[in-house]
Formats: C-alpha cells, structure tokens, sequence
C-alpha cells in the first residue's frame, strides 16, 4: 500500500503558479519580513524605505495601537504603555525575566505567562506580538500585491516549548499561516549557504536584542543538518546597552535618582552609544532629565570593552559547550557566520575571531540575515522550488525532555541536540494495588531536579482498571514534530486507555484540548544569571552535605571521635554559609569539607574496592563504582 | 524536476514503518558498517519524506512523513552509534542485554575498571591535564579494540553469549571516556 504519494522529490503541485510566502524575524529589538521575488530574498521596506520594523508597540489613549518607529518615539514619555522587547516576556512566568527590575512596564503576573497592564487592558505577550506581526502582514500584502500562502517564522533556536507555542499562537492570532518556525541560526545558514554555496562544518555566533545563540551545522550537498545548538536565553544586546546605562548613572552622579521616563530614556541613549561606538573611538550621551538636570557624559571604546568584557566572556562558554556536544574543536569549524545587530561591536568580532581563529563571516547584512534566510524556506516550503535550489534543513531540539520520577529526579527521555521529528517511549508501572491514575509530569531542560527544570505541563491518565501493583504497563510517549513542538500520550498498554496532550502554557488563549482530563501547568523556573548561580551553589552545597551525611551514616566507624567532630562542624559551617546567601562563602565552606573529608575518602574506597572485588556481578560493581565514584571524586559537585 | 542529484525514487511503504532499522536504511544486518554509506542513505530518505516536503499537503500525509521521518532519525541514531548498533542487533537475535544484568563480569576487568578510575580521579584532582589527556588517548585505544573483537564476535563467528560479554564491557568503557572527557573539558575551561 502506498502511504505517501511522492511523484518526485522536489515537485511543486502547481508548477507554473508561484505561490507567495513570506519569512518573518520577530526579533527583540527590530523584526522584519523578506520573499523571494524574482529567484532572490528581499527584506521588503516601508514607504519611506525603511527594511527594520521596531519591536515595539504602544496602546495610545483613543484606542488605537502604533507599531514600530512611531512607537518608539513614544518610549520615554509614555513608557507603560508602550511594550519594547516583549519577546522577552515570551512564555515566561514573572520570575523568569531577568533583569525585570529595569523595565519600566506594570508586569502582571497570570500563571503561565507574564501579562502587562496598559491603559487599554492587560495584553499578554502573545498579543502584543501579534500587532508586530499583523504590521509585517500588512507589509508583505501590500508589497506582494496578492494573498500569501504562509509564513517561516524565525525563533531562537533556545527557545523551550513554551516559547515556541506562545510564537506560534501570536502568529495564528495576527492571522498568519505558520509553515514552519525556523530556529535563528538556522535561518541565517540557509542565507549563506546559498549564497556561498559552501560545504563543510559552520558555526553561527547569534547575539540578539534578548537571546544568545550558538548552533553548530552541518552542510552537505542540500542537507543543512544542525549538530549541536546551544546559548543563553537571557543574554543579548540589550544587556550591553544596560552595562553602559549603568556605567552613566555612576558617571553622571544624579541629584535626584531617575524617574521610569529617565530609565527609558536613558536606556535609549545607552544604546545609540553603543551602536554608535562600532564605527567611531567615542560616543557622547546627553539627556535632560525629569528633574531638568542635563546629564552629559562622553564613553570611549576602552571603557566600553572594560565594562562589557564580562558578558562577551558569557557568550564563549555556551560556544565551547556546543562545541564538545558535536564532538568538534574550534578549528574543525570552516566558517562562523555572524548574526545579529550587536555582533557589529568590535569586542565581539575580535573575541569571535581569536576563538576560532578566523574571519567571522561578515558579507551579509547581520540584521537582516535571518530574515532574508526565512524568506528562502518560506518559499521552499510553499513549493516553489528552482532547480539547483533543492535543500532540507534537519534541526535538532535545544534541550532535553524528561519525565518526573519518584523523589523530584527528571527522567530523559529525549536528549537535547536530537534531530527532529523524534520520538520515544518510556514505559511505566502503578506503585499501587488498584491504583487507576497516573500523573505525568513533562520537564525540559538539562539539570536532573523537577525544581531546576522547566515544567512544561502535567496531566493525568485516569480509567486505567485496577490492578496488582506493578501490573499495568503505561507507555508514555513523546513526540517532537519539525518545529520542535511537543505532544505527548500515555497509554495503558493492556486495556489501550489513552490520554493525549498538545503540551501547550495556560495562558487563556485556545486551549479546549487541555481541558477535562488534563491540565496544565507552567512554573516557576528562575532564568535570572545570578540567582541561578547562587542557587546551583546551594543546590551543590545541600548534595555535599547530603553525600557526607550518607557516607558518615554508613561508614562512620572508620572515624575517630576528632576526625568526626571536625566533619560535622565544617557541615554546620558550610548549612549556616548557605543560608546566608553569599556565594563564595557557600563555595569556600565546600573546599573547606571537602578537604577534611579527603582522608575519610581514601578510607572509604579501600572499603569499597574490598566490597567489589568480593562481590563480582555487575550490580553489585556497579554500586561499589557508585560508591567510589561518590567518594573518590574529591569535590563531590554535580556534573555540569 | 531535474535534479542530477537526487536519489531515484524509493517506494516508500507503509511496511518501512515497522522495518527493522537495517532494512530502514538499506544495510545489510550486521555490525561492520559503511559509515559514509549510512550517512548518504538517511540524508537521502530524509530529503524524500521529511515534513518539510509536506509543509502544504494534506493532514494524513504530513501525519505519516513525521512518523516516517521520526522513525528514519532513530534508525541512523541507532545505527552510527557502534554500542547502540551491537545492542540493537543483539536485540534483533532476541537477546536483551538488560535482562542479563547478574552476568559476572572477568575479575580481570573489574580491577582494571579500578585502575581507570582511581587515575583519572587522581589527575582530576590533581588537575593533571597532560595525564588525563593520556588517559583518554589510551581509552580510545582499547575502545577501538574491543570494537574490532565485537565485530569478528558478531559478524563473522556468531559468537552472541561473548558478544553480549564485550558489549557490557564497552558500556564501562564508553562510560568512562565520557567521564575523562568531562574532566578534561573542565580542566580546559579553567
């Protein structure tokens, strides 16, 4: 029986009628949207020939809503109602934003996703994209002069799920068929593959307004495969420009402190500065303040380089874990294609280019890259394909998926990097006799707590008849389809009970199918840098005391009465270290036991290998591997 | 449409669906493997039946290119992976290796499995860069042994009960490379 009918690889089903798609870049900063026309991608410009539509919207006084430039201007007077970088707010919870303390918007908190009160109502995330869209929409309409058939849009190849949805649904919302949503990096490949025709290994550097990207591909004869992706979720442009906004209040030494106007203000003059200082030695920054005092304050690139290093520094470290995820060095790497306004700073091209030592790749527009690169795929998708232009594009999923398990510990089940569509089962059992519902808990991401994790819904899989305990056989199953987006079922294997779910947030828009049966729920993951830092520390510091504590209830017999007293009191230490918050206390107080627990290790291992070697079968090495591993490995922290 | 490089026409079936991952990808069943072979083959299936070729087709046919598609990735997952392809196909033989979990392991190996470890928890924390690095050229080196033994074991002499056996010890060894490899990744980071 023929499943698919495929007439030829690469045929469209109506050759000789082009159909129009477009690619869209929603960007933190600026969005754009590009077509092919004519064989070639174009960023399609406004009246007066402008390519870059700020991200940015303001809910006006009569109702009405502006996008883009005409909304910018806006940003200093009326900044509570007027939204720049939403796509930070994207399928994130309050706690999950960083830095939220320097937006000047009224954020509400609904579960799920974070909304903003305006003066015309509270607007999630979701809708305020989709007036950015719909200016893209209009956009295309009138430049094409004729229906469209759909849309790439691009998103950061970071994004979890929740982000992902939440893109998605603004795009249904602003009436947009979505084809495909495009990881970045991806999208910025495709441009430069085309054009270069190159084949070999590629990395592309992408620093956004918001979001740091890092994607390893692959280019073989028309396959576009991604072996790794990586990045920072909350690291972008805009931090750059809040280093140089807070280089300026400490310059400028104000009388009175900034009112939320003067933090716009300023936070847009921090950025003029910036970009102004990737062509010139020194940027001037001027502003008159609320208060009617005039800041005037004069940055030059060193001090720029000084104050930023720091945070082009956070951009390698995702670079080189990428890089060992594809099994590749910095010199396998045959060309880095730069995405993103901010890769235009000079401290990034050099830091790039030392990296890999090489030329970053420059010739295309960063800005307008992705865009142009979407466009291609939009129109390959829509089915217009020239000849010699046939290409796939095989992406992967940015992070893991598991399930929760007894004790709060995530279960993988599908690594991150696995390329896409994937699927895999997992079976489980009931714990208890009777027992006729099952929860299932759907985490994303790399650590192994459910609490370090992002929670991306929970439902349950109820009828299943009863049993004796361990007799049921539930096979979960997920299913990631091309745009990275999940589903998952459950299903009782004996009678075939089912249980499905979309996984999608709970943020009110459309969601019949996560009714009944199933619900929902996003937490409250914490993406901020140095909270999550400290918090790795006291989740390490808590395991250590853990580890010591199961290790002094076990072996405690090969201590005297001093060498005990000496542990317990540094584990006291290192309880009251962590309490108090102080990082490096916590890190100091950890070294500190770490070191009086050395001789009591050494001691534990030659018990231990006895215990092995007496033993023989492979549980039980695999236990004393365990238990030396535990002791063996001096530092005891978690493997990253 | 032309395209001098496009694969001639493969019949895609609903039988693929539940091929073995061998027959999937065109292979022949057995351990040694034309890598570049594999390679060309899934990238070629995946041009045919990935949804990106779906993108405007109807329901059932994107429904059935995911499945098909998700089914050729795990098969090329499986397969280019030399550990995961002796388990799969000792699997196929009807043996599952995690079903004989009580095997006891040589005594011989148990303690060299020691060894390693003690020297590479010692160069760890004596943050011993050179050492690890040589340690880890040196487990590549057995790996790659045991490697060849599994497939003379597999292919040539059907030997399954002393394929399971070096199958269990390549998952020790597999795993402790990894770990090498976490600590010179860290070291390398300082």
């Amino acid at each position: 029986m023929a499943l698919l009918q495929i007439a030829e690889p690469g045929q469209s089903p109506l050759p000789h009628e082009t159909r129009h798609a477009i690619g869209i870049d929603l960007g933190t900063t600026n969005s754009l949207v590009a077509s092919v026309r004519q064989g070639m991608s174009h960023v399609m410009n406004d009246a007066e020939g402008r390519a870059l539509v700020p991200s940015v919207v303001r809910y006006q006084e009569d109702g009405s809503v502006l996008v883009g430039y005409d909304a910018l201007k806006a940003i200093a007077k009326d900044p509570k109602n007027t939204i720049a970088s939403v796509k930070r707010l994207m399928g994130r919870s309050l706690t999950d934003i960083a830095h939220r303390e320097n937006l000047p918007l009224d954020l509400v908190d609904n579960p799920g996703m974070v909304s903003v009160k305006t003066r015309q109502g509270v607007k999630t995330p979701v809708e305020v994209s989709a007036e950015i869209l719909r200016v893209l929409n209009d956009r295309a309409l009138q430049t094409l002069g004729q229906d469209i058939v759909g849309a790439v849009i691009t998103v950061p190849a970071y994004f979890d799920d929740a982000q992902r949805q939440a893109t998605k649904d603004a795009a249904r919302l602003a009436g947009l068929n979505v084809l495909r949503l495009l990881n970045e990096p991806t999208a910025a490949a495709v441009a430069y593959g085309l054009d270069n025709s190159s084949e070999g290994v590629y990395a592309v550097y992408d620093l956004g307004g918001g979001t740091f990207d890092i994607s390893i591909l692959r280019l073989t004869r028309g396959v576009f495969e991604v072996l790794a992706t990586g990045g920072d979720s909350a690291l972008g442009g805009d931090d750059f420009d809040r280093r140089i906004y807070c280089w300026v209040l400490e310059k400028a030494q104000l009388k009175s402190p900034p009112t939320i106007e003067d933090t716009a203000l300023l936070l847009l003059r921090s950025r003029e500065a910036k970009e102004y200082l990737s062509t010139h030695p020194e940027a001037p920054i001027t502003a008159r303040l609320a208060s009617g005092e005039v800041l005037d304050v004069t940055i030059d690139m060193a001090t720029f380089a000084e104050i930023s290093q720091m945070l082009v520094s956070k951009t390698l470290q995702p670079v080189k874990k990428t890089l060992r995820d594809a099994g590749l060095r910095p010199e396998d790497i045959q060309g880095v294609v730069m995405v993103g306004g901010a890769t235009r700073i000079p401290l990034i091209q050099r830091a790039v280019g030392e990296f890999f030592k090489q030329e970053p790749l420059n010739n295309l527009d960063p800005d307008k890259v992705v865009a142009l690169g979407a466009a291609i795929q939009a129109n390959l998708l829509a089915g217009n394909r020239a000849p010699g232009e046939d290409w796939l594009l095989l992406d992967v999923i940015p992070l893991s998926l598991g399930l929760e398990t007894m004790g709060g510990l995530v279960e993988k089940v599908i690594p991150r990097n696995s390329t896409l569509p994937v699927a895999r089962a997992q079976e489980f059992t009931t714990y208890r006799d009777g027992q006729t519902a099952m929860m299932v808990h759907v985490v994303q991401g790399e650590r192994e707590l459910v609490d370090d994790g992002r929670s991306l819904a929970r439902f349950e899989l109820r009828g299943i008849p009863p049993m004796v305990a361990g007799a049921a056989r539930i096979r979960v199953t997920f299913q990631v389809d091309a745009d990275g987006l999940l589903s998952v079922t459950a299903r009782e294997q004996t009678t075939g009970v089912e249980a499905h779910v979309e996984v999608k947030p709970s943020y009110g828009l459309s969601d019949d199918q996560i009714t009944g049966m199933l619900k929902a729920s996003v937490d409250h993951a914490r993406d901020d840098a140095q909270t999550r830092a400290l918090k790795e520390t006291q989740v390490d510091a808590q395991r250590l005391i853990e580890a010591v504590r199961s290790a002094l209830t076990e072996d405690r017999h090969l201590l005297n009465e001093n060498e005990f007293q000496l542990i317990e009191s540094d584990i006291v230490k290192l309880q009251t270290a962590s309490l108090s918050g102080n990082r490096r206390q916590i890190t100091i107080a950890m070294d500190d036991l770490d070191a009086d627990c050395k001789e009591f290790a050494g001691r534990r291992m030659n018990q231990a290998v006895n215990r092995a070697l007496a033993g023989k079968t492979i549980d039980s090495v695999e236990e004393a591997m365990h238990d030396l591993h535990q002791v063996a490995n001096a530092p005891l922290k978690e493997k990253k | 449409m032309s395209d001098s490089k496009a694969a001639p026409g493969i019949a895609i079936t609903a039988d693929l669906l539940g091929a073995d991952f061998f027959t999937l990808l065109g292979l022949p069943k057995r351990f040694e493997l034309d890598i570049a072979g594999l390679n060309e083959r899934f990238r070629q299936l995946q041009r045919e039946v990935h949804p990106d070729r779906f993108a405007a087709a109807d329901d059932a046919a994107r429904r059935a290119s995911m499945m098909l598609a998700t089914q050729i990735n795990a098969a090329y997952q499986t397969l280019r992976s030399p550990l995961k392809r002796a388990t799969y196909l000792l699997e196929q033989a009807g043996i599952d290796i995690g079903a004989e979990s009580n095997t006891a392991m040589s005594a011989d190996f148990l303690m060299s499995q020691m060894m390693w470890r003690e020297q590479v928890a010692d160069a760890r924390s004596d943050k011993n860069l050179a050492e690890l690095e040589r340690l880890q050229a040196e487990i590549a080196d057995d790996i790659r042994d045991a490697y060849s033994d599994l497939a003379v074991m597999l292919d040539q002499e059907n030997r399954t009960q002393d394929a399971v056996e070096g199958v269990r010890c390549l998952m020790f060894l597999e795993k402790l490379r990894e770990e090498i490899e976490d600590a010179v990744f860290a070291l390398e980071d300082l």
